[in-house]
């Protein structure tokens, strides 16, 4: 490449935080799924209810394991006891669906009027014998995806230190099962395919098929994956003791990573995120290196991954794309995106944990000056009416937002991608590398499809007073 | 505290925003925590609106907790006065606004002082209305405000437009069919010769609420939204309001009839009843329907019917009074108005019920094992559940429920697209009964037709829960390409790292 890009720092701004995000409540929809012998159970008001009630559309007729414990005004005013409320609700619960854990989900309200849920969970735990894991997973302090990373912090805490001999048994159980039908030199062989190393537990809520793509990913460099934080169920929450080793999926978790660390004394590696082939790759050279294992086949794997992905390459190849910010992925997304040839000026994003994302943002870096790209300008607590006219000036070829300007945006013009679909995708390992494409160029290929029509913008010109 | 699954009103501000954003050139700023403006979405989404909701939030944070939000919102409102300037700048308390129990009141006279643009507070405590009530009394709020400021200004317009004219109140944004309802509403009074002065909320300029009272009477066709500005204008200036929803051939007749005397009591001289008689004769279908075999055949079919006011209501006389059709139980959500529809249908079906839990209705369904079901989407999901078809008649809605064609519930053209949709609904479930009786069209799972019975491949176990996890309308494609791949590159067996490299190397 013949021009020289001096490469100056990634910079960082602060607005004013008045961006559209969703409430980290929503948290409940893809972790009561996650987690299968749960019950959610959000202490709050009809604007939480309505709010969950309709971002999860289809998801609420399939009889969620959620329900609002819904304030009423004699729960504000005090006039009625919370302790027997709570007691009376988790008893339905219990007798309605037996779940084996009840996570309480505090909100704005709960926060305002000061309810002591860590405080009376431990003693309705005891009283009804269900473990109560209390999340505070608000609007007034949290963005979207945030949400799960408070779930998990209290999770960790759960996490059993030693497996008990009794227990040991019964998991190791849940091993025969799993390999059931194998032979036992069979079991044995696997066993030996690992490279000695500390143990190792992966945090993050991922969907099960990629949970067995990533373990197998590690697998290939002889790294045993010792537990994932959320397991399947509660009860299999993995055991989590002193000088482990663990690693995060993805980057909204920093409360999760503090609690492991502090609490729990566990180790964190701190690598890229494996979203993209370039940081399945950093983030597996990581984990290897930190364990001195030599990892094999990762340049070739990652080659072919991006050989692969030339099709949907061609279409971004020199394109610019914006992020409104909403979801905390706008990082690792943006540096998958400029290594794949497009440019990026704006990162927004709501919160930006510079220790926890240290790795991915000195990645972002380097793939910028690697590509020639200038580097992008990274705004924490965006403000959505400066971005969009910002927006109008750059013309962005495509912006990364919330549904809420996505349809004004097209009107526009603008090619717009809906962010959340991107915590809702495979997105990934090396696998799904392709499918983080697939979302991204499609309106790209739909408008192309369309372009010859002229329908472009579909506002009427507004008159300037 | 209440153990909630399911709701079917809204809370409090989300009528305040949906008359808000419904008027040209209104604004509505949210005192809410940051999340709560998911009703941008729903405005965007459900009603794929072009242009950018009029609806920000003042952000309620840790800070504002510690210190009080008055700078903030004050600032938020001069900022949107200048940036946009709107006519009208509504700041919308949420829950989290009741209990904070900040002088809202005293911000909006402090911003007001650097304002161009008006500045209101909605009068709604999120503890004590819902969604439709709210949307009620905002109205009613904004229209009294202007009426008020243009009394004082000397500018209201005196006397009645020369010839007979409506305001047509309470259509608005993210209603069930409302854009379509005013159109054929409009429609119906150009055929009466009627003129319409305002239709309001949606797509009124505020500057034009002074007009109101020129209107020779009011129109609400909705129970839910319109009523307290019709009863306000009423008080204020005398002016009749007809709250007759027009909806069903006799419901419509009825309404006409109504403007009839309201006009002719003024001084018009009309008669509608020709009109009448060749709308229901010949231009609606819905009175043939009734008379023809199709409809024979639905004689006594038992239903449930469930919705809003207007809605359950009106199509609970349909189905009992035009169609024939037997309603076991007709309900309603709207709790704080239950009197109303007890005295509208009591005749016209064998029970009633009143509730907001989506768990009794469900029961009363499966009860009754009506042939059809008429009420929102969980009644629609009931439906499925049970094999009982539901046509949809009333919110809360999804994205389905916004038709790009022109499906009106009011009106003459409103009496044929109610009666397909009931018609469909009965049919659809017979067919399908029928169907379960014959043995259906077709058994064949499509999955095993994809597989040659030959196949060489064999596919782990692993591999094949695998594929069990890919959705059922895409699983035979993936099926077919992993084999593909695997026999182009000489694997024997399918393992989940032949599944993933499969994925990887034709996206398969
Ligand atoms: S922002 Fe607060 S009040 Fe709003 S939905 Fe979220 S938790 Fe509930």
């Amino acid at each position: 490449m013949t021009n020289t890009v001096t490469p100056e720092a990634l910079t960082f701004e602060c607005e004013t935080g008045n961006y559209h995000t969703f409430c980290p409540i929503s948290c409940v929809s893809w972790l009561y799924q996650k987690i299968e012998d749960s019950f959610f159970l959000v202490i709050g008001t009809k604007t939480c209810g309505y709010f969950l009630q309709n971002a999860m559309g289809v998801m609420i007729f399939a009889e969620p394991r959620y329900a609002m414990a819904e304030l009423e005004e004699g729960d504000i005013s005090a006039k009625l006891n919370d302790y027997d409320e709570l007691k009376r609700l988790c008893l339905q619960i219990k007798r309605d669906r037996n779940p084996s854990v009840i996570v309480w989900i505090g909100t704005c309200t709960t926060e305002i009027i000061k309810m002591d849920l860590e405080g009376l969970a431990p003693k309705l735990e005891s009283e009804i014998g269900i473990p109560i894991v209390v999340a505070r997973a608000n609007g007034l302090d949290y963005a979207f995806t945030q949400g799960e990373d408070t779930v998990l912090a209290a999770m960790a805490a759960r996490c059993p230190k030693q497996v008990l001999e009794a227990e040991k048994e019964e998991r190791a159980g849940i091993q025969k099962l799993l390999s059931f039908g194998r032979k036992k030199e069979e079991v044995a062989a696997e066993e030996s395919e690992y490279v000695e190393h500390p143990p190792l537990v992966l945090f993050g809520s991922l969907p099960d098929p990629v949970v067995t793509q990533l373990t197998l990913e590690l697998k290939k460099q002889g790294i045993k994956v010792s537990g994932w934080l959320p397991a399947k169920r509660y009860t299999e929450l993995p055991v989590i003791e002193e000088g482990y080793y663990v690693s995060g999926l993805n980057p909204f978790l920093s409360r999760t990573a503090t609690t492991l660390m502090r609490r729990r004394k566990c180790k964190l590696i701190g690598a890229p995120f494996p979203i993209g082939p370039d940081g399945s790759r950093a983030w597996i050279e990581k984990i290897c290196s930190v364990f001195g294992i030599e990892p094999k086949g990762l340049a070739e794997r990652e080659k072919q991954i991006w050989d692969n992905l030339e099709d949907y390459i061609q279409l971004i190849r020199g394109k610019s794309v914006f992020f409104m910010g909403d979801n905390l992925l706008e990082i690792s997304l943006a540096r998958f995106l400029i290594r794949c040839g497009m440019t990026c000026s704006e990162i927004g994003i709501p919160y930006m944990d510079k220790r926890y994302q240290k790795a991915e943002l000195e990645m972002l870096e380097k793939t910028c000056q690697e590509m020639g790209a200038t580097l992008p300008k990274i705004i924490e607590k965006p403000d959505n009416y400066n971005q969009i006219q910002r927006i109008y000036e750059l013309k962005p070829d495509l912006v990364i937002t919330g549904m809420a300007h996505a349809n004004p945006l097209e009107a526009r013009g603008i090619n717009t991608k809906w962010s959340v679909e991107f915590t809702f995708a495979q997105i990934h390992g090396f696998t799904n590398a392709r499918d983080i494409l697939e979302l991204v160029t499609r309106p790209l290929r739909r408008n192309h499809a369309l372009k010859d029509l002229g329908w472009d913008k579909l506002v009427k010109e507004e008159a300037n007073v | 505290m209440k153990l909630a699954y399911w709701m079917y009103a809204g809370p409090a501000h989300i009528g305040t925003l949906r008359v808000a954003s419904s008027f040209k050139n209104v604004h509505a700023i949210m005192h809410a925590p940051l999340g709560d403006d998911y009703f941008n979405v729903m405005r965007s989404m459900l009603e794929r609106e072009r242009n950018y909701t009029p609806v920000t939030t003042s952000v309620v944070d840790r800070n504002v907790l510690a210190r009080g939000s008055q700078e903030k919102v004050v600032d938020n409102i001069i900022r949107k006065d200048n940036e946009e300037a709107p006519d009208l700048i509504v700041l919308t308390p949420t829950c989290t606004s009741s209990i904070l129990q900040e002088d809202l009141e005293n911000f909006v006279e402090r911003a007001q002082i650097d304002a161009k643009g008006d500045v209101m507070l909605a009068d709604v405590n999120h503890y004590r209305v819902n969604e439709l009530q709210a949307a009620d009394s905002t109205l009613q709020q904004i229209v009294k405000y202007y009426i008020e400021k243009a009394k004082k200004k000397g500018e209201l317009p005196e006397g009645k437009t020369e010839k007979p004219s409506v305001n047509i109140i309470g259509v608005s944004t993210l209603g069930f069919h409302n854009q379509h309802d005013c159109t054929e509403l409009k429609r119906l009074m150009a055929d009466l010769g009627i003129e319409i002065n305002e239709v309001i909320p949606e797509s009124a300029s505020v500057h034009n609420l002074k007009n109101l009272p020129r209107a020779w009477f009011n129109l609400t066709p909705y129970r839910e939204l319109g009523i307290m500005t019709a009863k306000y204008l009423e008080s204020e200036f005398g002016t009749p309001y007809i709250d007759i929803t027009p909806m069903g051939v006799v419901e419509t007749a009825r309404c006409i009839r109504k403007i009839q005397q309201v006009v002719n009591a003024q001084g018009a001289n009309v008669d509608y009843e020709e009109f009448i008689d060749n709308q229901t004769l010949h231009v609606s279908q819905a009175a043939w329907f009734s008379r023809s075999i199709d409809c024979q055949n639905l004689t006594g079919k038992k239903v449930v019917v469930f919705g809003d006011n207007t809605h359950a209501a009106a199509l609970t006389k349909i189905l009992a009074r035009e169609m024939g059709v037997h309603v076991v139980w007709a309900g309603t959500y709207c709790k704080y108005d239950a009197e109303w529809f007890r005295e509208q249908v009591s005749e016209y079906c064998d029970e009633v019920l009143i509730t907001e839990d989506n768990g009794e209705i469900g029961d009363a369904i499966a009860r009754v094992e009506p042939a059809a079901i008429f009420g929102t989407q969980m009644e629609r999901h009931v439906g499925k559940r049970l094999n009982i078809p539901c046509g949809v008649i009333a919110a809360p809605i999804h994205i389905q429920n916004f038709p790009i064609g022109y499906k009106p519930f009011m009106g003459y053209e409103g009496t044929n697209q109610i009666a397909d949709l009931v018609y469909n609904s009965f049919t659809l479930g017979m067919e399908d009964h029928l169907l379960e009786i014959f043995g259906g069209h077709d058994t064949k799972e499509v999955i095993t037709k994809s597989i040659s019975a030959d196949s060489d491949l064999n596919w782990t176990k692993e591999a094949k829960a695998e594929l069990n996890k890919v959705p059922g309308f895409v699983r035979g494609k993936v099926k077919r390409n992993t084999e593909k791949f695997a026999r182009e590159r000489g694997f024997e067996q399918i393992s989940l790292e032949v599944m993933y490299a499969a994925k990887e190397a034709v996206g398969a």
